[in-house]
């Protein structure tokens, strides 16, 4: 690991080069994809929150001119299996369309083909289902309740996961601790929602026997599922990674709409394509977020120092299990925050409802937890009378006290989180803040300070798999990159994921320029696809820096090994007394073999190459995750994640107590994601999950009526931040390198997306507690603050 | 029904259904695919091609009320192939997007606003992009791809007209 300041292209501001194909508008979307005699998707949905689907009749849509097929379930449920899901639960099947029994409004019952979108579209609305309505379900405490409505009645409860951890001392901390405290929130549920909907063509091809698929996809082992599914080896499915995937963040998983096109290409002989109307995406396409409420006691003392925590969170995971659950599980990596908590209690409870099916968002399940954490932080602050920021630093793991471990398993990696809270408070000057907030006060505005810390667990391990899930045994979840050198010299390096705009192929060409020392420019970086793919666990849980970076360093590092072999060789020297330097080997005596020579005896002579050398140049490497590759403790203890970044943000916001409006006047962020390795994405990860926490705590929510009705359906309901919404931040940055990556880098993906929920929920309740409220619930939307202002008779 | 459309300084004669969007018609039937649907409700700006050098959303306009009205899309904004326009560089510069899919219509909308207002505020960008939702970046690097795109134009010449 070197020093930030030794590196030649690594942490240097060089453009991205996927940004080129963008802003010409030549990005390969998969609806830009068309393939010839294609053929069109939509769907007809139940409108009931839970019914059972009495009949279907088709007739009139398939007499319209231009419909191919209508699909119901039942047929579809015959071809092929449910959908995998990540906890043993076969009592609760998933499958694309309903069969039988439709769980929520939105729930695709049908499939209509058609020669064009817009026929499909009239058709479906000629499909005739007849429904008897069930009772149902929509809140997660209810479902809970063992006298609540059913939606999955042969698994007999609607409880899919609920598991108590104790990690420590817990009763006896809180014995020994003379404060207790408890405290009920709540993360309403959003999610990342893409500009671009999730899109899947898939073409079957009988003579080759393959299954081509183009999708939206950010999902680890697609593939598998998708063959797992269709009853088909997975080497008869061909999934494009050279799909530009409009935005994800964590949903566009797609499993249930790739099984569907991918059924319809067998059975018709055509390509079929689905591309979600928006409708389609917030109602029925399985992409929401958690719905969590968490119960939190805490235990500390007279300073301040918090001793123990009991969490109970519940999950409302909708009417499907999906991986949701395991959203409940990579907390546990990270449960007592940047905090030297001492001993906790965990109780991780998962529970069906009639509602969307959850899907992965942005940092898998963290962000609702290290809300939960900093509103705690702030309640023991303000219980006790002790300024917010220093009661942070009173519990902040100290700097020397790394490798840090946790109650729960995981050993944090490195950080400085007094350093970088210091670094943020100096920026803002934060005395200065507390009197502008006072001012501002005084000027009849309702104004507060928001303070919060967060981890960001980073190198995306699924350990939550094998601590949730005893039957799952999985204990790597690796990456890979393949380098080849023609015989012209040039480099190509293969990557063997999608992107949906983290600027891998901009991280692997930077990292191949780094190691072998030459122009990143001379570095062509493709896709394969999934059958001449190395394997990837896609781009999840901010891990392609550490995964993709690290597998992409140990490849080029093999690269040149073999080159400095092939040069000794030649010079008949050891291997160590050559050296490389720019793309030649040299020995101490002056010979010298260029990059065109070296590549040249690589390809054409193997009588000069050395005893026992594959001839050509072509390496690859398989990367494991850092410190993974062991089960969980049967106590519950695992190591969750490599590496933590850190980020501590403070912000000044201001309410106008007539209209209820938060308006940010200033947001500074610390930041901590190790060595940068490049700084233009780095950055725009940062102020774009801040934009994307800011909407989930203030405007976004998939809110339903008390008729099971989705109400938030299209962007007029469901608000997205604009440019309007998001303030200015202040970035300042701090260099912790992790000791367990080749360049000290760490993820940066989620810290934004982490900090700023709780950042907002500080600072909304700092604004609001001289009027005794406190907001304990996101989203904080207008309405509501203006509703409580009111009530609380200080509306002016 | 049959309508006659210029775009990017091209005429062509396409035949489209009378429901067809200005934006699936320029998709599909023009194999101009740059310009993207995000909602279809004209909330997110995805959709947006400059008509008449103003920025609109083609998803809210039907193919055929567009007949004989010059419209540029993203494809016409390059002077050449391989070569980007002073705003396209400028969103290289600042890596002012990520996954790609809103920029197209951002430049678009930057193109529309550099034509009116050549010396835009940050206001002035902020308020010109408030109708394009970008879900990537929380829109900083978009701001100052702007910005410095401006910058740059006012040292050069005026932005080549929109509807070239």
């Amino acid at each position: 690991m070197s020093a930030p300041a030794s590196f030649r292209y690594v942490s240097s501001n060089r453009r991205v080069r996927e940004d080129r194909r963008f802003v010409a508008g030549k990005g390969n979307f998969v609806a830009d994809r068309v393939l010839p005699e294609m053929r069109h998707v939509a769907l007809v949905t139940c409108p009931h929150p839970a019914a059972r689907i009495v009949s279907i009749d088709k007739r009139a849509a398939l007499a319209m001119p231009g419909v191919h097929y209508v699909l119901d379930g039942r047929e579809l449920a015959e071809a092929t299996l449910p959908l995998m899901s990540g906890l043993e639960t076969p009592n609760v099947p998933r499958r694309p369309l309903a069969v039988d029994v439709a769980r929520y409004s939105g729930e695709w019952v049908a499939a209509v083909v058609a020669d064009t979108r817009a026929i499909a579209e009239d058709a479906a609305e000629l499909v005739d289902v007849t429904y008897e309505p069930l009772p149902y379900v929509l809140d997660g405490e209810q479902a809970y309740d063992p006298k609540s409505p059913l939606v999955h009645a042969a698994h007999g409860t609607n409880v899919l996961l609920d598991k108590t951890f104790v990690w420590g001392e817990v009763e006896k901390d809180f014995a020994a601790s003379p404060h207790h405290l408890s405290l009920k929130v709540k993360w309403g549920r959003s999610a990342t929602v893409p500009i671009e909907t999730f899109g899947v063509l898939a073409s079957w091809d009988p003579w080759r026997e393959i299954l081509d698929v183009w999708a939206s996809i950010q999902m680890p082992k697609y593939p598998d599922q998708i063959a797992n599914a269709m009853k088909l080896p997975a080497s008869a499915v061909r999934v494009h990674y050279d799909v530009d995937v409009g935005g994800s963040y964590g949903v566009k998983r797609g499993i249930k709409h790739t099984v569907l096109v991918a059924y319809l290409t067998r059975r018709l002989g055509f390509p079929v394509r689905l591309i979600e109307d928006r409708l389609e995406n917030m109602r029925g396409g399985d992409a929401h977020g958690p719905e969590r409420v968490f119960d939190i006691d805490v235990a500390f003392d007279r300073d301040g120092v918090v001793h123990s925590m009991k969490m109970r969170a519940l999950d409302n995971v909708g009417a499907y299990a999906g991986r949701s659950p395991f959203q409940l599980g990579k907390p546990v990596g990270a449960i007592v925050g940047p905090y030297r908590i001492g001993s906790v209690q965990y109780q991780a409870i998962a529970v069906t409802t009639n509602k969307t099916v959850q899907e992965a968002v942005r940092a898998f399940g963290q962000s609702p937890t290290n809300y939960a954490i900093e509103r705690m932080m702030d309640e023991v602050a303000n219980h006790l009378g002790i300024d917010r920021l220093e009661i942070r630093r009173r519990n902040f793991i100290r700097p020397e006290q790394f490798p840090y471990l946790i109650p729960s398993g995981t050993t944090y990696d490195s950080g400085d989180y007094p350093a970088v809270a210091d670094k943020a408070a100096a920026r803002a000057d934060y005395a200065a803040l507390i009197e502008e907030r006072d001012r501002l006060r005084g000027e009849g505005l309702l104004a507060g300070i928001g303070i919060a810390a967060c981890l960001e667990p980073n190198g995306g391990n699924s350990s939550f798999e094998p601590l949730l899930n005893p039957k799952n045994t999985t204990t790597t979840w690796m990456d890979s990159c393949r380098i080849s050198v023609d015989l012209t010299g040039a480099i190509t390096a293969t990557m063997h994921t999608t992107s949906a705009g983290q600027g891998h192929e901009t991280l692997v060409a930077t990292i191949i320029g780094e190691v072998l020392e030459l122009d990143p420019d001379r570095v062509r970086v493709v896709r394969s696809d999934s059958l001449n793919a190395l394997p990837s666990n896609s781009p999840v849980g901010s891990r392609m820096a550490v995964m993709l970076g690290g597998a992409t360093f140990h490849a080029a590092q093999k690269l040149k090994a073999k080159l400095v072999a092939i040069a000794a060789h030649d010079f008949g020297i050891p291997p160590e007394r050559a050296v490389y330097k720019d793309g030649s080997v040299s020995d101490s005596g002056g010979k010298r073999l260029t990059w065109a020579e070296l590549v040249a005896i690589a390809h054409r002579n193997f009588h000069r190459l050395p005893e026992g050398m594959e001839p050509g140049l072509s390496v690859a490497h398989i990367m494991q995750v850092p410190t993974g590759g062991t089960l969980p403790t049967p106590d519950g203890r695992v190591q969750m994640y490599p590496c933590f970044s850190f980020e501590f943000h403070l912000i000044l916001l201001a309410i106008d107590p007539d209209l209820g409006r938060p308006a940010i006047r200033r947001y500074v962020v610390g930041h901590d994601c190790g060595t940068v390795i490049s700084p233009k994405i780095v950055r725009g990860m940062t102020m774009g999950g801040i934009a994307h926490g800011i909407g989930a705590a203030l405007y976004e929510e998939f809110a339903y009526n008390e008729e099971g009705q989705l109400i938030a359906q299209s962007f007029m309901d469901y608000l997205l931040p604009s440019s309007h919404e998001v303030p200015h931040v202040e970035i300042v940055h701090h260099c912790t390198p992790s000791p367990h990556t080749v360049l000290g880098q760490k993820g940066s993906g989620e810290s934004g997306y982490l900090g700023a929920p709780a950042v907002l929920a500080s600072a909304v309740n700092d604004a609001l507690r001289p009027l005794g409220i406190t907001v304990n619930k996101l989203p904080m939307k207008i309405s509501q603050l203006s509703d409580l202002i009111a009530a609380a008779g200080n509306s002016k | 029904m049959q309508v006659i459309l210029n775009v990017n300084g091209k005429t062509h004669t396409v035949d489209v259904e009378p429901r067809m969007t200005l934006l699936d018609c320029l998709r599909e039937k023009l194999a101009l695919t740059g310009a993207h649907a995000g909602c279809e409700h004209g909330v997110c700006g995805a959709c947006t091609v400059l008509i008449e050098g103003q920025a609109a959303r083609s998803c809210l306009m039907f193919a055929v009320q567009a007949e004989d009205i010059p419209i540029t899309t993203i494809e016409g904004i390059a002077p050449g192939p391989g070569e980007l326009s002073p705003i396209q560089d400028a969103f290289c510069e600042t890596h002012g997007m990520q996954c790609g899919y809103c920029t197209p219509a951002m430049i678009l909308t930057a193109h529309a606003l550099l034509a009116r207002n050549p010396n835009p505020t940050r206001e002035d960008i902020v308020d010109a992009i408030s109708g394009n939702i970008c879900r990537c970046t929380g829109y900083a690097q978009i701001v100052e791809a702007i910005a410095l795109a401006a910058d740059r134009l006012r040292g050069a010449n005026r932005p080549a007209e929109a509807s070239k």
